[in-house]
């Protein structure tokens, strides 16, 4: 029961968001208390997988290779966990961040069905729900990014539709392929067969493409470039929210396809993440460095920084995959919480572009120190988490001998100080430009609900590079588990 | 037969991608989803002549049946498809209407430094 309620509560507010019509209060307040609530199922279910291990629960009673699978492993929990957390806050942040237009076309309702796909993603134990989750979770985001209606959003919406609409079709062709091949879909099932076969060749066309579809919505290169022109386009709230969510469940469904299903990793396919993961890293950082509107740097970085998680793959040892993701979730706070900061910066400025902003450090030290929490958390300064999650990556490099990938994860590391500190210096240090007029509708006082959640996510960079040692504990049992997937066929396949 | 037709289907599709007017790229979506939809129910195999249902219980299974599983794989995947054109043909109404052109060379505003 305890293992659909990712699902059901979104599903539940959806229902009663869709109940009270029109009226903005209520939107919010059943919103933002549904997204609270989903958090502290997370918790519950964190809790109960670190007491009793992996959760299975087969939906209608059907026995597992034959029904549809819910598994929840450790993995799946903390991903759920710090999902949630993100989107709680960015939920808190959209309260006054999103204007009462879009409200009304209920933000909030699809707000909550991305979430219902992103919970259903992490805790699918088929490929096929897992197709439908993702699906779910592509259109609800194709509403959001084009809710509103204005010129750029619809542009940008079409390369983000078009682009994770292939991606959608690859993957379920993947997924026609291997049933064909192997007759079963469950992935516990499936992680059997092909462990068994020594036809296991025969499975790379599947492989490929599955790699090509997650490839698409992790935005890792050749497959990057709908992300950058479609990011910066919708209210940032919307940004945040995607930056933190959508792309990391593609690295999810990488990770958990790969370790499932290459055993022992040959050669090609290291080489290939390997190869992969540098070139998104160098590409996405270098094309941040020549950006000047605060949105498309950070979406360039996304870029770079899916190459790191990608990288943290391709190494493969339990201590890496535990790095990589270490800083998947690393990645998740400070990348919504510096795209927040970006939104107070152009609620205060009206303006996003860093040539025509200047001089908020005078003006507004505590929005500096918000923003300088993620910001130096991404490039990776310690204490912050940033730091640890590269450090341990690098380790991890080492301690795999991938001498040339981690060196070029260290200079791609480097790159991304000196986008940071472009942005801080533009906005904050450098005198503001004669010209600047303050548009009058901009209000002066910050709305208290906008600065909390960016406060909360500073500090929780911070919290979690403290916190690093005990994180890591927990994430290595994680990687432990994806290490050996015998616990999670046993589990799964276990008669009831 | 049904393979050509693929063939035929992911050809076009793709090249309709390519072209420059909006419609035709959300052609060559549809196209492209149902030349995946046809793709899951031949690698599947086919059973011909023969439906899909499981005998009761106690009763004896008489003859060969067919997979239902593909089937029931192609139709959710139908059904996601047809939110998907809906949707795309949103899009493509909402767009024409706020720019007044079709043409995919048009679209790269948001891509300017």
């Amino acid at each position: 029961m305890i293992t659909a309620l990712p699902i059901l509560i979104p599903l539940m507010v959806v229902i009663l968001l869709l109940m009270v019509g029109r009226k903005v209060y209520w939107l919010k307040l059943i919103g933002i208390s549904g997204a609270f609530l989903l958090f502290l199922a997370s918790l519950l279910i964190f809790y109960t997988v670190r007491q009793e291990g992996i959760l299975v629960s087969q939906a209608g009673g059907w026995p597992a290779p034959y029904g549809i699978t819910l598994v929840i492993d450790l993995l799946s929990a903390l991903m759920l966990l710090i999902s949630s957390f993100t989107a709680f806050l960015v939920g808190v942040y959209a309260l006054k961040g999103i204007d009462e237009k879009r409200h009304r076309f209920r933000f909030f309702l699809f707000f909550h069905t991305l979430m219902m796909g992103v919970g259903g993603a992490f805790i699918a134990g088929d490929i096929f729900n897992m197709y439908v989750w993702f699906e779910v979770m592509v259109m609800s985001s194709f509403v959001l990014i084009t809710l509103g209606s204005e010129k750029q959003q619809l542009e940008g919406g079409i390369k983000y539709v078009t682009m994770n609409l292939m991606g959608s079709f690859l993957f379920l062709a993947g997924i026609g392929l291997i049933y064909g091949k192997t007759g079963t879909l469950n992935l516990a099932d499936l992680s059997m067969t092909v462990r068994e076969s020594d036809q296991t060749f025969l499975m790379n066309s599947s492989f490929i493409l599955f790699f090509m579809g997650f490839g698409i919505k992790a935005a890792i290169f050749p497959f990057f470039f709908w992300l950058p022109s479609s990011y910066h386009t919708p209210p940032v709230t919307i940004t945040a929210l995607f930056a933190a969510l959508l792309t990391k469940v593609g690295v999810y469904g990488m990770i958990r396809f790969f370790t499932l299903y290459i055993t022992d990793i040959n050669p090609f396919w290291q080489n290939l993440l390997l190869v992969l993961a540098a070139l998104t890293m160098v590409i996405g950082v270098l094309t941040a460095a020549s950006q000047y509107d605060i949105r498309r740097i950070l979406s360039f970085h996304i870029i770079s920084q899916i190459g790191y998680m990608i990288m943290g793959l391709g190494f493969y040892s339990a201590f890496a995959l535990a790095a990589a993701l270490f800083f998947m979730m690393h990645n998740i706070l400070a990348k919504t919480g510096a795209f927040l900061v970006g939104g107070l910066i152009q609620e205060k400025t009206g303006s996003f572009q860093l040539k025509s902003i200047g001089g908020l450090f005078k003006e507004h030290p505590w929005l500096g120190l918000f923003f300088f929490l993620p910001a130096m958390a991404l490039a990776g300064v310690p204490p912050l988490s940033g730091f640890f999650g590269k450090f341990f990556l690098i380790k991890g490099g080492f301690e795999g001998q991938h001498f040339l990938t981690t060196a070029i994860a260290i200079w791609v590391s480097i790159v991304t100080m000196f986008s940071m500190i472009k942005i801080w210096n533009e906005a904050y240090w450098k005198p503001a430009p004669k010209d600047l007029h303050q548009p009058a509708s901009h209000p002066l006082r910050l709305k208290r609900t906008m600065i909390v959640p960016v406060a909360v996510l500073g500090f929780s960079t911070l919290l979690f590079g403290l916190s690093a040692g005990w994180f890591m504990e927990v994430l290595q049992e994680a990687a432990q588990v994806l290490k050996q997937p015998e616990l999670y066929i046993e589990a799964v396949l276990k008669p009831v | 037969m049904l393979s050509i037709i693929t063939g035929v289907l992911y050809t076009a599709g793709v090249y309709l991608l390519l072209r420059r007017s909006l419609v035709k790229l959300i052609l060559g979506i549809i196209f492209l989803s149902n030349a995946t939809n046809l793709l899951i129910f031949i690698s599947a195999g086919m059973t011909e002549g023969k439906p899909a249902f499981v005998a009761k219980e106690g009763a004896e299974q008489t003859g060969q049946m067919a997979d239902p599983l593909p089937q029931a794989l192609v139709l959710t995947a139908i059904v996601i498809g047809f939110g998907i054109v809906a949707f795309t043909l949103a899009l493509n109404y909402k767009y024409h209407k706020q720019t007044g052109t079709y043409d995919l060379d048009q679209v790269k505003e948001t891509d300017k430094v």
